[in-house]
């Protein structure tokens, strides 16, 4: 990375400081094998989406981009240009390794899987 | 659920708006969609309207968006989440259902020529003004 990039990358940083933050809705589902979170993120794609874990805390972490269109007037604004923001804490269930994260139309969908360990399971028992 | 917003001589849509923000800041774990549902941004220049709609999550067939002199209706249903049997959810603050809602543009709109796109789960729509509705000069000729 050279010294212009990261300058514009600091830039970039400290301008998405200046943004308010939102909090998006998300469901949370538990499958017998796995959790499923899904959140709000319209306007993010898949550049523009974080997913980061540290230690057990899971934060989803989506920036908005509004192009605001030259030569027009605003006349209505009903959302503005922020950050979708939402942390979760993992129990020791979740197997870190295997989170996967997909975006598609602006909704965010993690599947965590459980650990085999504390995945249900049949005990056969047998006559003796 | 009919709501039709009026932008224009509102001497209050600044105060109104920071309210929403407000709103949106504390509330963003509410349940279902708010009044506001969608949230949109309106622009328009001389020669169009432009409406963007935060509507994640949408299939195309999903939304319908008319168009009548200068009046804009969005209306959709977003279908609830499906899910196979034994799944339990923990937490459910995406609201499902239906929504409406329509604006006065500032003028008549072209309805043949709107166009919508829809990209990253955000509708815009671009309704270009229609011919007869263009503000005209006249030209003053000396007697």
């Amino acid at each position: 990375m050279s010294r212009k990039d990261i300058q514009k990358k600091q830039e970039e940083i400290e301008l998405a400081q200046d943004l308010p933050v939102f909090a998006p809705a998300a469901d949370i589902y538990e499958k017998e094998d796995a959790i499923l979170v899904v959140c709000d993120m319209p306007g993010v794609d898949d550049k523009h989406v974080d997913v980061t874990l540290d230690n057990d805390e899971l934060t989803l972490t989506g920036y908005q981009h509004i192009e605001e269109p030259e030569g027009y007037e605003l006349l209505h604004r009903g959302y503005a240009e922020g950050i979708f923001r939402r942390s979760f804490t993992l129990t020791s269930e979740i197997n870190r390794e295997k989170i996967e994260a997909k975006i598609t139309n602006g909704i965010l969908r993690l599947t965590l899987p459980k650990a085999e360990e504390v995945q249900p399971r049949k005990i056969s028992v047998s006559a003796g | 659920m009919l709501m039709v917003r009026r932008y224009e001589n509102d001497p209050f849509a600044e105060l109104k708006s920071l309210q929403r923000e407000m709103n949106r800041l504390f509330n963003g774990y509410a349940t279902g969609p708010s009044d506001d549902y969608p949230a949109v941004n309106i622009w328009s220049s001389a020669e169009e309207v432009l409406v963007t709609a935060e509507l994640p999550g949408f299939a195309l067939d999903d939304i319908s968006i008319t168009v009548k002199n200068n009046y804009l209706t969005i209306e959709g249903e977003r279908k609830p989440q499906k899910m196979e049997e034994g799944v339990k959810c923990h937490r459910c603050e995406r609201g499902s259902g239906r929504f409406l809602r329509s604006f006065t543009l500032p003028y008549e709109a072209e309805a043949d020529k709107v166009k919508a796109t829809y990209r990253d789960g955000v509708l815009t729509i671009r309704a270009p003004r229609a011919e007869h509705s263009k503000p005209r000069q006249i030209k003053i000729t000396a007697d």
